[in-house]
């Protein structure tokens, strides 16, 4: 028997689901290189203008005065280091816990169903908004910006981010694991702490790092709130400078010497988050 | 449904059910079970799937107090306690108790930790006790020769039939009582199955071990008593070979003769 002896039905019907199957590949793949497309161009124009404002004194000198010969980022690029490590360092706790407490507590209780709906709604928050919020109850309060303040608002942004994915990988982590840790008799908090966690870490991890790269590149929350600074500080209690905010503050300057650190600044965080994604990938690709 | 439920007097009664009815949600699941287990001797559960064998075994333990939507009424005494009281801590139940699953589970740790694990719950022991105590687990599981070289491999890494095996040696680790076997070898090929058979057999001089099994060769290979479970109902019960040789039911013999089921 050949093939091509089937029916002219089932042969019609055979040649139309080959056409629908062309089609639908063609519009995935066009949709695919139109967003490639603009990723692409956003990565050369980084690199093109990154690169030229690129020096060593980017990473050893303060940020300059307007028009100045010399000058770097050295300030700012710290700056974001310490408030984005703080604000991790604050966050990850708070939104492990309160993870563990929806997939592992709080399924189906009232206080469970409340508390994912506020981190829903915290997630998808604007970042402005949050910004203003720290403004209103910790810097207008305090008369005075503070890297603690833009702490606070980054820290409230990774929050929800890592409530969600500590959420979502216990939730997959099957329920046979938990029988079979609860029929040894493991007490609750042993069998999420050495059993469930550990088993859901890579995809925890993922989530950390994954928020860490989104709050490196905030402008906003830090706008109201740490403000910047001009010169090197670590002081928590003083305004701190981050690489978000002078790259904002620079990028719209009428000086050159400014814009070419601008452009630096915006290549050095590209950067930075890119590794965070890839770091992020592989952590979890080891695991699956 | 009238069952026999008394064991010969030269038996001593391990765990004993009465009036057991078991539901999920609205789900009548097991009606009124009335049933004696004999100490350090095998029994199989039998029976068509849903029939209520696994829920059964899940009783034992107490594992449907995870969930909140399942209840069991009734009685269920081992050595004369009552295990379903609330007073008595789930867990110590589940350290005299211990269940082996359908799926091999190891935890996300090293050989070694997966049999520590349960142990170090109820256990300090020094280092050289918890090295022979694995050992010993290991080696009843007739895993040890596989794994002796790679004990701080993930456990996970295992093959299937190893996996479970590691999950045997984990739950005879902590000494329990009794052994809850619910479908054991179902995910497993021959060789592990013929292993973990006679694993059981050896168990016995030792622990009380129910198991339950879709395999009827494998419950008139490994059992010294069966009971035939059918929608929720227990309908017979008794020595093993009796039970296959001349049932007393039609139902029984319908089903193990593979006419039914």
């Amino acid at each position: 028997m050949s093939f091509s002896t089937l029916s002219p039905a089932k042969m019609s019907i055979h040649r139309h689901r080959k056409r629908v199957n062309v089609m639908a590949l063609v519009l995935s793949l066009g949709a695919m290189s139109f967003g490639l497309f603009w990723l692409a161009w956003i990565l050369f124009e980084t690199f093109r203008l990154g690169l030229g404002g690129m020096a060593l004194a980017v990473f050893t000198q303060m940020t300059p005065p307007p028009q100045a010969e010399t000058g770097g980022l050295l300030n700012a690029i710290a700056g974001s280091m310490i408030m984005v490590s703080l604000a991790t360092a604050l966050g990850t706790p708070i939104g492990v816990m309160a993870g563990v407490y929806l997939a592992e507590y709080g399924q189906k209780t009232w206080l469970g169903q409340v508390t994912q709906f506020i981190s829903d709604i915290l997630l998808s928050a604007p970042s402005i908004v949050i910004g203003l919020f720290i403004y209103s109850v910790v810097v207008a309060q305090l008369r005075s910006y503070s890297a603690f303040a833009g702490i606070l608002a980054l820290a409230l942004i990774v929050i929800p981010v890592v409530i969600r994915t500590t959420e979502n990988m216990l939730s997959l982590i099957p329920n046979a694991l938990r029988e079979a840790a609860y029929a040894l008799g493991t007490p609750k908090w042993k069998v999420i702490s050495a059993v469930t966690l550990k088993a859901a870490r890579a995809g925890v991890i993922t989530g950390i790092l994954l928020a860490l790269a989104r709050i490196a590149g905030e402008t906003a929350p830090l706008l109201f709130t740490a403000l910047s600074n001009q010169f090197w500080s670590t002081s928590l209690a003083d305004p701190m400078a981050s690489l978000p905010v002078t790259i904002f503050k620079f990028a719209m300057s009428p000086y050159e010497n400014w814009r070419d650190l601008a452009w630096a600044g915006v290549l050095i965080i590209t950067l930075g988050v890119l590794a965070l994604n890839i770091l992020a990938r592989v952590l979890f690709r080891n695991k699956q | 449904m009238d069952v026999r439920v008394e064991l010969p007097t030269t038996e001593k009664v391990k765990i004993a059910v009465r009036g057991l009815n078991f539901y999920y949600g609205s789900f009548h699941a097991l009606k009124n079970i009335n049933l004696d287990l004999p100490e350090r001797k095998v029994t199989a559960f039998i029976g068509p799937s849903g029939c209520g064998k696994s829920t059964l075994l899940r009783v034992f333990n107490r594992m449907f107090e995870l969930y909140p939507e399942q209840r069991a009424e009734g009685e269920v005494t081992m050595d004369g306690e009552d295990i379903l009281s609330k007073k008595l801590d789930v867990s110590l139940v589940r350290a005299k108790i211990g269940m082996v699953f359908q799926k091999p589970t190891p935890f996300p740790m090293s050989i070694y930790d997966n049999i520590a694990f349960g142990v170090r719950l109820f256990e300090a022991l020094p280092r050289v006790e918890m090295d022979e105590r694995v050992e010993w687990a290991l080696k009843k599981a007739a895993l040890w020769n596989e794994v002796k070289d790679k004990l701080n491999q993930n456990g996970s890494s295992l093959s299937g039939g190893q996996q479970q095996r590691l999950c045997i040696a984990r739950g005879i680790a902590i000494k329990p009582e009794v052994l809850l076997l619910d479908e054991p070898c179902s995910a497993l090929d021959p060789i592990s199955t013929g292993k973990i058979e006679e694993l059981i057999h050896e168990l016995k001089t030792d622990y009380t071990v129910l198991i339950v099994t879709h395999n009827m060769q494998q419950a008139a290979r490994c059992s010294d008593y069966t009971a035939y479970m059918y929608l929720g109902d227990l309908i017979e019960f008794g020595p093993t070979g009796e039970l296959f040789m001349k049932p007393n039911k039609k139902d029984t013999e319908d089903y193990i003769t593979g006419r039914f089921g």
